[in-house]
């Protein structure tokens, strides 16, 4: 799909009202994890991954894993606008007999690659996709979204070490890189410093860049990979819960549940800022 | 056994495209020549349990049909929720073969004995059960396991275990096999049992008591229907693991008869709920849990012995 940088800043906007919304009204939770990651995956989604709404299974097509998988409610809701499923759906989200669970679910809705929710098993997925796809389909390209409280799992690690020792230019790994974890900032429970120079030792070509920056992710999308015969590491900072001031570097927004008042002023917001 | 596995294994891969295997840096002497004949077909993912199991999962989604060889410890629990949720909950068709049944490693300690492995991956949903008892069950097994489309645990032994069966013999996942039949009591077998529970029938006949024996080769899903005809039928039930008596064979049989109309003596002979405080061979340890041949004859005669007696109801040991 060719947007202009503005399309794809409405759309975010779009989706994070949207997923902001169904969270809200489910009464759940994860909104500064979601909205951290939204940006990327909306220039993923309508912009670099080659894959076909009417034809999910297209096997010549480009899979993405969403290793994050809390936050799900803004990759239901991107599929949804991206036209894989009807946005009626979404109203469903974790309610009584709807299969849109909570974290990351393959059966939930055509387009998902692979369930999700326990943080570190999306990498090595990725891996053994790509090692599958180097052989049987050259094209596709497999993209895997961490999160940066993922990376203290040890199977994160693992699974970087094989992928830079199989050489697997088909994977592209991206870190949203938003320096809170579940129960602190990241810098104080867990320091991931220097966290780049971590991935280039495990044989990744490493790009740093804003993760809300539509010009930077796109332009380092275009050029993959960044080097062949080297797995790809997008370290992609971030500012958790993007996009609503009163939710912008709080870890609280890991676990709140949105009030219809902050729901209103949040959208409202979001069309200033977006507008 | 590992020898059945790895000759089937290779028989597979050159009739199937889709099949992958993946060791976990495990297969001296039993790879060797296989990793050469299919390279590309055979991956080293290094020492690395839990990323074995998510690569084995992002293959299979791609179609593969993925075996995973390990020591069952390494296999089963250091990446027990990779198991759980790459593998059960996305309903993938990965075998993971463990090796080293029991007691199988024991000199080797108790890092590397197997005696949990059954009961926890019987918990999970979708999960196959499959513990070859002889080279022969392990090949069928082996072969079974690419058609299912689920996930699957295979137990394997490790020291050239006999062939028990008999040839022209049915192998059914899920179903046992009755390899005599008798009318005093039944030995329940499985996995690296089987062979002592063939021994023990002998010992039983010189005693002139009619023993039946019956292979559980597959303790998921369970023969319950086989179960409940042994248990109409016959006044008495052993169950034979290598295993502890928590989870395995034995719990898992015990579950059918307090189920059943029918409640024959029964008594479980499995792994008692300890580590080893004392090394030594495979019969050695084998020994400190009464699982040797003629300590097994001995509880059996008690078991019928008390029935014989009308003592009424008698504790466990």
């Amino acid at each position: 799909m060719k947007l202009t940088l503005q399309e794809l800043s409405h759309l975010a906007r779009d989706i994070r009202k949207e997923t902001l919304r169904i969270i809200a009204d489910a009464k759940s939770c994860h909104v500064g994890s979601c909205f951290s990651c939204i940006d990327i995956l909306t220039a993923l989604y309508f912009h670099t991954l080659r894959i076909d709404p009417k034809n999910p299974p297209w096997s010549e097509r480009d899979r993405f894993i969403m290793s994050k998988g809390h936050g799900v409610a803004a990759l239901y809701v991107t599929l949804a606008k991206r036209g894989f499923c009807s946005p009626d759906i979404l109203t469903h989200y974790i309610k009584d007999g709807s299969a849109l669970a909570g974290h990351v679910t393959r059966t939930a809705m055509p387009g998902i690659e692979a369930s999700t929710g326990s943080l570190g098993h999306g990498l090595s997925i990725g891996v053994g996709m790509a090692l599958a796809l180097k052989k049987d389909q050259p094209q596709s390209r497999v993209f895997v979204l961490l999160s940066d409280g993922e990376c203290d799992e040890g199977s994160t690690w693992e699974a970087a070490l094989s992928a830079g020792h199989f050489g697997l230019d088909n994977l592209i790994a991206i870190v949203d890189y938003n320096k809170i974890q579940s129960y602190g900032r990241i810098a104080e429970v867990m320091d991931l410093e220097p966290l780049a120079d971590k991935w280039r030792a495990f044989r990744f070509e490493v790009r740093e860049l804003d993760g809300h920056d539509f010009s930077a992710l796109i332009t380092a999308f275009s050029h993959l990979p960044l080097q062949y015969g080297k797995p790809t590491l997008i370290l992609a900072h971030t500012i958790k819960g993007k996009g609503v001031s009163f939710m912008e570097n709080d870890f609280e927004w890991h676990y709140h549940t949105p009030t219809s008042q902050q729901v209103e002023d949040g959208i409202c917001e979001l069309y200033q800022r977006y507008a | 056994m590992r020898n059945a596995f790895v000759k089937t294994l290779t028989e597979l891969v050159h009739e199937d495209p889709h099949i992958m295997v993946i060791t976990g840096d495990l297969g001296f002497n039993v790879f060797d020549e296989f990793k050469v004949q299919y390279p590309d077909r055979y991956l080293n993912i290094g020492v690395s349990e839990a990323n074995m199991i998510g690569v084995a999962a992002g293959l299979a989604l791609e179609g593969k049909i993925v075996y995973v060889y390990s020591i069952i410890p390494f296999a089963t629990m250091r990446c027990f929720e990779q198991i759980r949720n790459d593998l059960c909950y996305q309903n993938l068709n990965v075998n993971i073969v463990g090796v080293g049944g029991g007691y199988s490693y024991s000199y080797f300690g108790a890092t590397h004995h197997a005696i949990e492995d059954i009961s926890i991956m019987r918990t999970l949903p979708r999960m196959t059960v499959i513990c070859p008892g002889d080279p022969w069950e392990t090949s069928e097994a082996v072969r079974a396991v690419a058609n299912l489309p689920g996930p699957t645990y295979l137990r394997l032994g490790k020291r050239g275990e006999p062939t028990v069966h008999k040839p022209g013999t049915v192998f059914t996942v899920g179903k046992g096999i009755i390899i005599e039949e008798g009318t005093d009591v039944t030995l329940i077998a499985t996995s690296t049992m089987l062979e002592g529970a063939s021994q023990t029938v002998q010992l039983l006949k010189a005693k002139g008591v009619s023993p039946m024996l019956v292979s559980i080769h597959t303790i998921k899903p369970l023969d319950v229907k086989l179960l409940r005809d042994i248990a109409q039928r016959l006044p008495a039930i052993v169950t034979l693991e290598e295993h502890s008596i928590f989870g395995g064979l034995g719990s898992a049989v015990a579950e059918v008869l307090a189920e059943s109309p029918f409640h024959p003596r029964f008594k479980r002979i499995g792994v008692l709920d300890s580590f080893p405080d004392t090394i030594g061979t495979q019969i050695y340890l084998r020994g400190k849990h009464g699982l040797n041949p003629e300590q097994i004859c001995e509880k059996v005669l008690e078991l019928i012995g008390i029935r014989n007696k009308e003592y009424g109801i008698v504790g466990d040991d």
